[in-house]
């Protein structure tokens, strides 16, 4: 852990990170205003004076609503990977060790799905179930399946060629204790550190799929529904589009730092790849 | 030989490759093509050949850790094949390996008191303190201080590793340890200590040993008997002394000669190899070894030659040597 | 070779066949009726049947399936239930302007990515690497649509040198180019700091090798070790990953498509979307489809011409 924060790309993307994590969890207490909170005396007020980042054409605080707003990207993000690990982590694992011809199916359908674009894929999906919470966090989760099944199932290939798991074998072993008591953490680390760099992806895809209308409903505060309506007001308030912008900028980056500080960290040799 | 404690007869291996466009070619590798062997109690059976010759394949298949095509399997009289669930379990607890690779052998995740106490919670042995003593008992049974339990592997070097790896087999009570290649990878100061050790757990354990090794001084110091193997069949069976004092096969006499002699004195004419040992895939037709036989007659090259028994040290060759 | 290439187009019927599928599911796991979520909650149960029996909702599931794999695979991608048009007159009509905007797009990514890329791994650790890093780990980062939205506040409308839409006339070389210089830039840029990773990482895999140091220890002039034996070894994982990166391209060229006004495929699609075109987006999956497995296959050819060892794989 010291070591990890001593390499500076994962430091600064901690930084980032922690900013915007107790940005979402204060924000119910340092958002200076209400974020859904319409006020018509005080529409496209620019950044500055009371209102320190500027208020939208409904007269609601920018800060406010992307504190607020953080709150939606991350939980999106969290849970859709976490599921995504759960489930493509455990067709991974299952389909590698069983391997030979199911093991061949099973990938030819994740390659399908990798193959597909992720975010035309959660688009349809958003579209067709309606922009719901869960069903952001459904999509999402859809399209990242794919790639921790393969994240998870390559080191399972030559784990389970290993002379430890035909011990286990030889000692009367379960496939199921071989499979979760042997290989498996055997496999987290690799699994986790795609994690952080599979949330950036979690976050952007949120947010694009906001910004096209398939977010979270208004008024919820999201950063990319803020994008929306301020493209919609980019001549009068080009502030609008410039702080969540630069919000999501800051989160996405964060935890791309982190992820590739991780990852440099668990195979020094592909340092920075 | 005392009663036997495993008998295998016919066990027969086959990989199937399937590989080309666009005309797919399926090749067929006999790893392990009829093999006839048996094991007293106690005793200690060596299978010796060069690499590809299948003899740990045939090791693995008598575990059923790969799953043999045909043969008969008996272990104590039971029929080694035909048991699932519970009864395979049971039989798995008589019968241990013990791993060439000392490094892959044990999980890098676990403590080396992990590694042990896990078998006899899982078959209902001991568990918690008693799991513990019983795992101290048998470090230090292999040498190595009670100490080591809460250790990981790779703070431990190659040969003691492999002392652990003898302790998790042993840690069940089997009554037959497969031994594959067990100091191959060792370097060769400690792989008389890991013998020495094996020996003395045979002596005082009373385990019976198939002990599967390339190096025939290694087979000579351990083994009671031996089973030469040559491209997935035995070529020549029987008490170790007589098998590389006088070898009747002239495949065995060929690794008898190229092994390294201890003493000086007694090398005569450098060995001779010929050639290179053929496929699996494609053995040649006849018998296996005729075209790097100094003895192949027109025969040879068209039968494959019966098993003669002969007086305990038999021998598959149309031209045997005779003593 | 030929067998090679005949080899991967075989190949590539079970994968298309497979998207296929995908598509159709995807479409029908969608809880509740389409009929009815097209019509609305108030339409006459006439209605509904009749949309029912004019989408062929009603018949059994395996009859929609074979119906709807024969009529994608024979280039029948239906029309559009709100005007009627075949799909592909829409999208034929916006081809050239998403060629454009891809091609450049690519282009953009290709002259930036590759050489910076290169530089970085000769300069391993230094400054120079440092930076293109970091620079190319911001790119990444950086959803289009939000780098877009930059772009055109600050080249467009503060500084006014582009135009802001991008609805270009196809006829008019000049008004075509400078409507899709800041297009072509957001795409370009993200492409560019993915390429650059790639081929970063790339060469200092092959850097490392032997045969680098034999080269350069025989006498040959470090530049041309570099590009001659380096690039060539390194071009492998890199087109592979660039070949997976257009599933994020297509993705990337909607959100571009929507924030510069331009037309293509991804307008269509949210045009789709918004009004409830459900023949129109089972059609835009379907070339999407079609897309994919082709860029799949070439760039499994690519692997072909540029590593010897795969077409005798």
């Amino acid at each position: 852990m010291k070591r990890l924060l001593q390499n500076p790309t994962t430091l600064v993307g901690a930084i980032l990170c922690v900013i915007i994590v107790l940005g979402a969890v204060l924000a119910p207490w340092i958002a200076p205003y209400d974020p859904v909170d319409q006020s018509i005396l005080d529409r496209l007020q620019p950044p500055g004076g009371a209102f320190l980042l500027g208020t939208d054409t409904y007269g609601r605080d920018v800060l406010s609503r992307i504190l607020w707003g953080a709150r939606i990207s991350l939980i999106v993000a969290v849970t859709s990977i976490a599921s995504a690990i759960l489930v493509g982590g455990a067709i991974g694992m299952v389909s590698g060790y069983i391997g030979g011809r199911v093991d061949l199916f099973i990938m030819q359908v994740m390659d399908v799905m990798l193959s597909f674009p992720s975010l035309i894929l959660g688009l349809i999906v958003v579209a067709l179930l309606g922009p719901e919470l869960v069903n952001l966090v459904f999509a999402i989760a859809l399209t990242a399946i794919a790639p921790f099944a393969r994240i998870a199932r390559a080191p399972v290939l030559s784990l389970k060629e290993r002379a430890f798991v035909e011990a286990g074998r030889a000692l009367g072993f379960s496939h199921a204790r071989v499979l979760f008591v042997h290989i498996l953490p055997n496999i987290v680390s690799e699994v986790l550190v795609m994690g952080s760099l599979w949330m950036a992806t979690a976050v952007r895809t949120e947010a694009s799929l906001s910004f096209i209308g398939l977010g979270v409903k208004p008024p919820t505060a999201t950063w990319g529904g803020m994008m929306r309506d301020g493209f919609e007001a980019i001549l009068d308030a080009p502030w609008l589009s410039i702080f969540p912008g630069i919000a999501i900028l800051m989160l996405v980056l964060g935890l791309n730092m982190v992820g590739d500080g991780l990852r440099d960290a668990t195979d020094p040799k592909l340092s920075g790849t | 030989m005392t009663a036997p404690i495993l008998e295998v007869a016919g066990l027969r291996k086959y990989f199937t490759v399937v590989k080309g466009f666009p005309r797919p070619v399926k090749t067929i590798v006999r790893a392990v093509d009829g093999v006839d062997f048996s094991v007293g109690a106690s005793e200690a059976f060596g299978i010796v050949g060069e690499s590809g010759c299948g003899k740990s394949t045939a090791a693995r298949a008598v575990l059923r850790l790969i799953e043999p095509d045909a043969g008969t399997i008996r272990f104590a009289g039971q029929d080694v094949r035909a048991a699932s669930g519970a009864a395979l379990i049971a039989l798995r607890r008589r019968m241990q390996i013990v791993f060439q690779d000392p490094y892959s052998s044990l999980n890098p995740r676990r403590t080396i008191g992990q590694t042990l106490t896990e078998p006899l919670s899982v078959h209902g042995v001991a568990r918690g303190r008693a799991a513990k003593d019983q795992a101290a008992a048998l470090l230090e049974e292999v040498g190595l201080p009670a100490a080591a339990l809460g250790r990981y592997p790779h703070e431990f070097s190659g040969g003691q590793r492999q002392r652990i790896g003898v302790a998790r087999a042993l840690a069940l009570k089997p009554e037959l340890i497969v031994a594959d290649e067990p100091v191959s990878a060792l370097d060769v100061s400690v792989q008389a200590q890991v013998l020495l050790l094996l020996k003395d757990l045979q002596a005082r354990r009373g385990l019976a040993f198939v002990f599967v090794s390339h190096d025939l001084s290694v087979i000579r110091w351990f083994c009671a008997r031996v089973a030469v193997m040559y491209l997935g069949r035995i070529v020549e069976q029987g008490p170790v002394a007589r098998v590389f004092s006088a070898p009747r096969h002239p495949y065995t006499r060929m690794l008898r000669d190229a092994s390294p002699i201890p003493d000086p004195g007694k090398r005569g004419v450098l060995p001779r190899v010929v050639g290179e040992i053929p496929s699996a895939a494609a053995p040649p037709p006849g018998c296996h070894f005729h075209p790097r036989c100094p003895r192949a007659s027109e025969i040879c090259r068209t039968t494959y030659p019966a098993w003669d028994e002969g007086d305990g040290h038999g021998t598959a060759c149309h031209h045997p040597h005779v003593d | 070779m030929i067998f090679y290439v005949i080899r991967r187009l075989l190949a590539a019927i079970p994968t298309l066949l497979a998207v296929l599928t995908l598509v159709f599911v995807i479409v029908r796991i969608v809880p509740g009726d389409p009929a009815i979520a097209i019509l609305g909650d108030r339409a006459t149960p006439a209605a509904v049947a009749a949309l029912q029996a004019k989408l062929g909702l009603d018949r059994p599931i395996w009859e929609q399936y074979v119906t709807f794999l024969g009529r994608s695979l024979s280039g029948d991608f239906g029309s559009s239930m709100v005007t009627n048009r075949p799909i592909l007159t829409d999208v034929g009509a916006v081809i050239p302007h998403t060629l454009d905007l891809t091609i450049a797009a690519m282009l953009i990514g290709t002259i930036i990515g590759v050489p910076a890329g290169v530089w970085a791994a000769l300069h391993r650790n230094r400054a120079i690497d440092v930076a293109a890093r970091l620079l190319s780990l911001i790119g990444l980062s950086f959803p289009v649509f939000v780098s877009g939205i930059f772009l055109l506040l600050a080249f467009a409308l503060h500084w006014r040198i582009f135009p802001v839409i991008g609805n270009a006339n196809l006829a008019d070389p000049v008004d075509r180019l400078t409507k899709l210089v800041l297009p072509a830039a957001t795409l370009g840029l993200v492409m560019a700091a993915y390429i650059t990773r790639v081929t970063r990482s790339a060469m200092l895999q092959v850097l490392d090798e032997d045969y680098m140091r034999t080269a350069r220890a025989k006498g040959v002039p470090w530049r041309r070790v570099v590009w001659r034996h380096g690039l060539r070894n390194a071009g492998l994982p890199v087109v592979t990953v660039v070949g997976l990166y257009v599933g994020i391209l297509i993705g990337n060229s909607v959100l571009t498509e929507i924030v510069f006004n331009r037309p293509g495929l991804g307008k269509i699609i949210v045009g789709a979307l918004n009004q409830r075109d459900y023949t129109m987006l089972q059609g835009l999956m379907v070339i999407y489809c079609f897309l994919i497995v082709v860029v799949n296959l070439l760039t499994d050819l690519t692997y072909g011409l540029i590593d010897p060892r795969v077409k005798q794989a």
